[in-house]
């Protein structure tokens, strides 16, 4: 057996260099996937036809306002972004022991008004203090209720948080500027 | 005699780089898997409004995005908030039609999944955002999402 011949070996060393272009390329085409953002649902068209909506009675509507120059109104009064989120839980969470408060959570309606030119930096924070608020008070039931994060409930579990807090926003017609 | 006596010159070894591809490699894979392709370049400024409570975009081939904020080239086209649909800028009179066609691209069991994300520099005003919101409603497309990003706890 003559003539029987190895094969020679493949230098590998720019296998190195291949892989970071490759590298290289991935890093400038693409970009890390943030999307993050808070979710929400429009409510559908009037219809002409359709049958006014049942009164809501005054206790049961948390009005928050904001104007042209992003001040907050909350319930008539002037009040600190920063503080919404309590003025908002206490509200929502009245359950009928103040009278100019909520009945209930299921009943309870947050009122949302803007200004055409409220800056929308101004309209995330305030739906972020109103989603933070609902957040906290439905992990508050559901530790209560599951003793666990409302975040780490079954699909059946949140179910039944959610009907207990629903999440009511209601968004008035911005004024005009 | 010295039986430990050095072979040749006793300079520094040469180390192995036969694990570099390896190392590499590895990195290359985890930017193919943590990253997404770049869509569509960006016409308009957008610097993404901060929030704490925000939630991640599971699916996301179920979302399309309309971009919101001053146009880039503003010699052309004025410093005034301009909405960007796919990669070109639109009107608001545009949005309907666009809806509809992502939607015919969609699969049919997906269409009421579908979800408008809405990215807008934070430094726009509200009427323009509330323009969008009405022609989404218009068309029935309920599900939209603030884009932001998250602020630190």
């Amino acid at each position: 057996m003559a003539g029987r011949r190895k094969t020679p070996e493949i230098n590998a060393g720019s296998m190195a260099d291949i892989a970071f272009l490759l590298l290289i390329f991935f890093l400038v085409t693409t970009t890390m996937n943030n999307d993050r953002g808070i979710a929400r649902m429009l409510p559908p068209m009037a219809e002409e036809d359709a049958p006014k909506p049942p009164q809501i009675p005054a206790r049961n509507i948390f009005i928050v306002m904001v104007n042209a120059n992003n001040d907050l109104l909350v319930e008539e009064e002037p009040m600190n972004i920063s503080l919404l989120k309590d003025a908002a839980k206490g509200f929502i969470m009245n359950q009928g022991k103040m009278k100019d408060l909520s009945d209930s959570p299921q009943v309870a309606v947050v009122s949302l008004q803007n200004n055409r030119l409220t800056s929308y930096d101004m309209y995330i924070s305030v739906q972020d203090q109103l989603t933070q608020a609902y957040m906290e008070l439905r992990n508050d039931a559901s530790q209560k209720e599951f003793a666990k994060n409302y975040e780490d409930l079954s699909k059946e579990d949140a179910k039944v948080i959610k009907k207990a807090i629903p999440m009511n926003i209601s968004e008035a017609e911005p004024v005009k500027g | 005699m010295s039986r430990f006596k050095k072979k040749g010159g006793g300079g520094t070894p040469e180390m192995s780089t036969a694990s570099l591809p390896d190392i590499v490699f590895m990195l290359l894979f985890f930017f193919m898997v943590s990253t997404v392709m770049r869509d569509s370049s960006m016409k308009v400024k957008n610097i993404l409004p901060q929030a704490m409570e925000t939630k991640k975009i599971k699916h996301k081939s179920r979302v399309n995005y309309i971009f919101v904020g001053e146009p880039m080239d503003a010699e052309t086209y004025g410093n005034q908030p301009r909405i960007q649909l796919n990669d070109a800028l639109a009107d608001l009179s545009d949005i309907q039609s666009w809806v509809v066609g992502f939607r015919d691209a969609a699969d049919e069991k997906e269409i009421k999944l579908l979800i408008a994300s809405i990215k807008a520099d934070k430094n726009v005003t509200m009427g323009i955002i509330t323009d969008i919101k009405e022609e989404l409603r218009e068309v029935q497309q309920y599900k939209i999402n603030y884009s932001a990003s998250q602020k630190a706890k």
